[in-house]
């Protein structure tokens, strides 16, 4: 054995197993002697737990416990989401992920002329904190851990997150979770922001130094290369526009005088995982290594915490096809061996029937049970990074780290990733490789009904839609939206109107509009005032009158 | 303006995204396929209002209206576009309105009943979608 290996195990791998035991006292093949917990190359091999963090950011990572099950759920108003919630954590699933509605998002109320068609639809609508008391009716914050996505009005639902847990007992001290909070990947690709760059940015610093000093178990933001990548970006894109961005959020902090090693453990990110098995685990191991020297070399970090790239995965939504829908339970199953196989630590697997609407509660089960099939049966959670030193998958990293740090250096050349949001930079290259990507796919179904019968040797193959059809009808159920949602929402939103003391939300709602042209935390005065009942659209909206709104610099 | 005059003029496509919804790649792909395809493509951005949206098929008076939305809020506020557009002069008599995104089959029945002449799903082809426009396009009363 190595003596770098040896020092290993007796260091931070027992230190690890000390603390927390291992989910087994051994874990075996079906054959044969007790599996060790990593198998090396040689002595250069860097080990789990070590800077660069290729192979891991834990000492054990899944032998020590598994990824996270964190399924994105909500729909309708807060009692259905509720219902669906508790339904998830009794089948086993270990956090939730909360999935709000488009003018939860966008800082509209329900009654909201903009809100209009949209209330309930993409997820749940929370106008105030009477909804988001009963989305965690019985649920005990101190207990499970939650995943908001939100973003520009991240701060407002944080609050309403923190204000409900007091009001179960529960402090902000005691509280777990995270906020996307990721407005730049707003302006490229998802489309929820409010506000311009500048006061956005600063709603994200704010929560950083409230968070860091007040929530100390939060993590302020999960960088998201998610939708960018949904949008059509390569891999190496999604490593480089993410990381470039997580870079101008730092850059932003420090400017505010807040030190990277103090707010860097509470950085997440959030990454897809698309089709190309082994691209993608070498994606995830490509971009740890990379944000760890970014972390020590640009920031001078020498917290080994605020080096370690920790990220949630989804599965890749656009890769599913409405055509022979259950294929998608495959191209999931794929999609999470490889986000597992790549070290995530928390993970959401698809249903089946997303390219056709909701998904229903058969599907979602179906979904979680990938992730459990993965975890507990198929034995590759009983090893530490079992791909590492495959000559494949050390290249496809080492390839995957050099092309992101390239993407990087250019939006460093453009200013950073502000500016080069400002420039269309990011925008216009997604669009570029979506197109390409498109063509690619009609140029096969071009040569399947020209009957080339030789499948992709001249495009990109989707099986069930530009090869292998059938003319079989889908039997999948359509999950429908109740049509009552917004006007439910629109009169709880006037019986708290009616019930709550207007002269305190209008001074909470002054003080927030006051604040915004000055220094002051917003964060503090928005907990002020979701607690005197105040609306997310009015603390929005007294926000958009300082800053007024962004305009989207289109590019097709 | 007399049918031939319409096959002969480059055809002018707005498409639009109405609501919240900010998944455009679809909208994207479409707006630069026709435009490949030699029509005339104005794209508004995301969160458009129904008057809006007319109010742009109104000024560059296009012969199609394209609507993508993936949020499912189609059933709202596609209709309330051409809603909005039939105050303005222009219908489905004179401009072809198609839709796209998650859309299921009933409700893609619903939208047709609505004005809608087609609607196009996730695996579209692009190229069927250009086809389709300039096989309907002439079919419109321009006059």
């Amino acid at each position: 054995m190595s003596s770098k290996l040896q020092e290993w195990l007796d260091g931070p791998y027992a230190k690890a197993t000390g603390r927390f035991p291992e989910r087994r006292e051994e874990f075996r093949r079906s054959s044969g002697d007790a599996l060790a917990p990593i198998y090396v190359n040689g002595d250069d091999d860097p080990l789990p737990g070590e800077y660069p963090y290729t192979r891991g950011i834990q000492p054990t990572m899944y032998r020590g416990r598994l990824w996270t099950m964190r399924q994105y759920a909500g729909q309708e108003d807060a009692e259905a989401s509720n219902h669906r919630y508790r339904f998830l954590l009794d089948q086993g699933q270990t956090g939730l992920s909360v999935a709000f509605d488009l003018p939860t998002q966008i800082g509209y109320d329900s009654d909201a002329s903009m809100a209009e068609g949209e209330v309930g639809k993409v997820g749940v609508a929370i106008d105030s904190i009477d909804d988001m008391r009963t989305l965690f009716d019985q649920i005990p914050l101190d207990r499970v851990t939650t995943s908001m996505t939100i973003n520009s009005t991240a701060n407002i639902l944080l609050s309403l997150y923190a204000a409900v847990a007091e009001e179960q007992g529960v402090g902000r001290d005691k509280i777990g979770g995270t906020v996307q909070n990721d407005i730049l990947k707003e302006y490229v690709a998802r489309g929820t922001y409010i506000y311009p760059p500048k006061p956005s940015m600063r709603l994200i610093t704010d929560s950083f130094d409230y968070c860091t000093r007040e929530v100390p178990r939060w993590n302020t933001i999960s960088i998201s290369g998610y939708h960018m990548r949904e949008a059509g970006c390569t891999a190496a894109q999604e490593i480089g526009f993410t990381l470039a961005n997580a870079i101008a959020y730092v850059e932003a902090a420090l400017e505010q005088g807040l030190a990277f090693d103090s707010f860097g453990p509470r950085l997440s990110f959030f990454f897809a995982c698309h089709s190309n098995f082994l691209e993608e685990i070498g994606k995830f191991r490509a971009a740890r290594r990379l944000w760890a020297s970014i972390a020590r070399e640009r920031f001078g970090s020498e917290n080994q915490r605020a080096q370690m790239l920790r990220f949630h995965t989804q599965t890749g939504g656009v890769t599913l096809t409405a055509q022979q829908p259950d294929n998608n339970v495959i191209r999931t199953t794929l999609q999470a061996l490889a986000a597992v196989l790549g070290g995530t630590q928390s993970l959401h697997t698809n249903s089946l029937d997303e390219a056709l609407g909701l998904p229903s509660e058969h599907a979602v089960e179906i979904a979680l049970r990938t992730q459990q099939v993965i975890g507990y049966e198929s034995g590759v959670a009983d090893v530490i990074d079992p791909l590492g030193g495959s000559y494949y998958i050390e290249q496809t990293t080492d390839q995957l780290e050099e092309e992101a740090r390239n993407y990087i250096e250019q939006i460093d050349a453009l200013g950073g990733a502000v500016s080069a949001i400002e420039q269309g930079y990011q925008q216009a290259e997604i669009l570029e490789a979506a197109s390409s990507f498109q063509r690619e796919v009609e140029t096969e179904a071009e040569a399947a009904r020209e009957g080339d019968r030789t499948a992709g040797h001249r495009g990109r193959v989707i099986v069930g839609v530009n090869r292998f059809e059938t003319d079989e009808e889908s039997d999948v159920e359509i999950v429908r939206v109740d049509p009552t949602v917004r006007e439910r929402q629109i009169e709880k939103l006037e019986r708290l109107r009616d019930r709550r003391d207007p002269s305190a939300v209008s001074a909470a709602l002054d003080a927030i509009q006051q604040a915004a042209d000055t220094d002051e935390n917003l964060v503090p005065l928005m907990l002020d005032a979701v607690k005197q009942s105040a609306t997310l659209g009015e603390i929005s909206d007294a926000l958009r009158k300082v800053w007024g709104e962004y305009r989207e610099r289109i590019v097709v | 303006m007399s049918d031939t005059a319409t096959m002969t003029d480059q055809i002018r496509v707005l498409v639009a995204k109405p609501g919240l919804d900010g998944h455009d790649r679809g909208a994207k792909i479409v707006a630069r396929a026709l435009r490949d395809a030699g029509m005339e493509v104005i794209y508004t951005g995301i969160r458009q209002t129904p008057d809006m949206i007319a109010e742009a098929a109104l000024q560059e008076d296009v012969h199609v209206v394209a609507l993508s939305v993936l949020s499912g809020a189609h059933l709202e506020l596609f209709p309330r576009v051409v809603e909005a557009c039939g105050q303005r002069g222009i219908t489905p008599e004179n401009t072809l309105f198609l839709g796209g995104g998650i859309i299921p089959d009933e409700d893609a029945a619903v939208l047709q009943d609505a004005g809608f002449s087609a609607v196009f799903g996730p695996g579209a082809h692009t190229g069927d979608i250009a086809e389709y426009v300039r096989a309907h396009v002439p079919e419109l009363d321009r006059s």
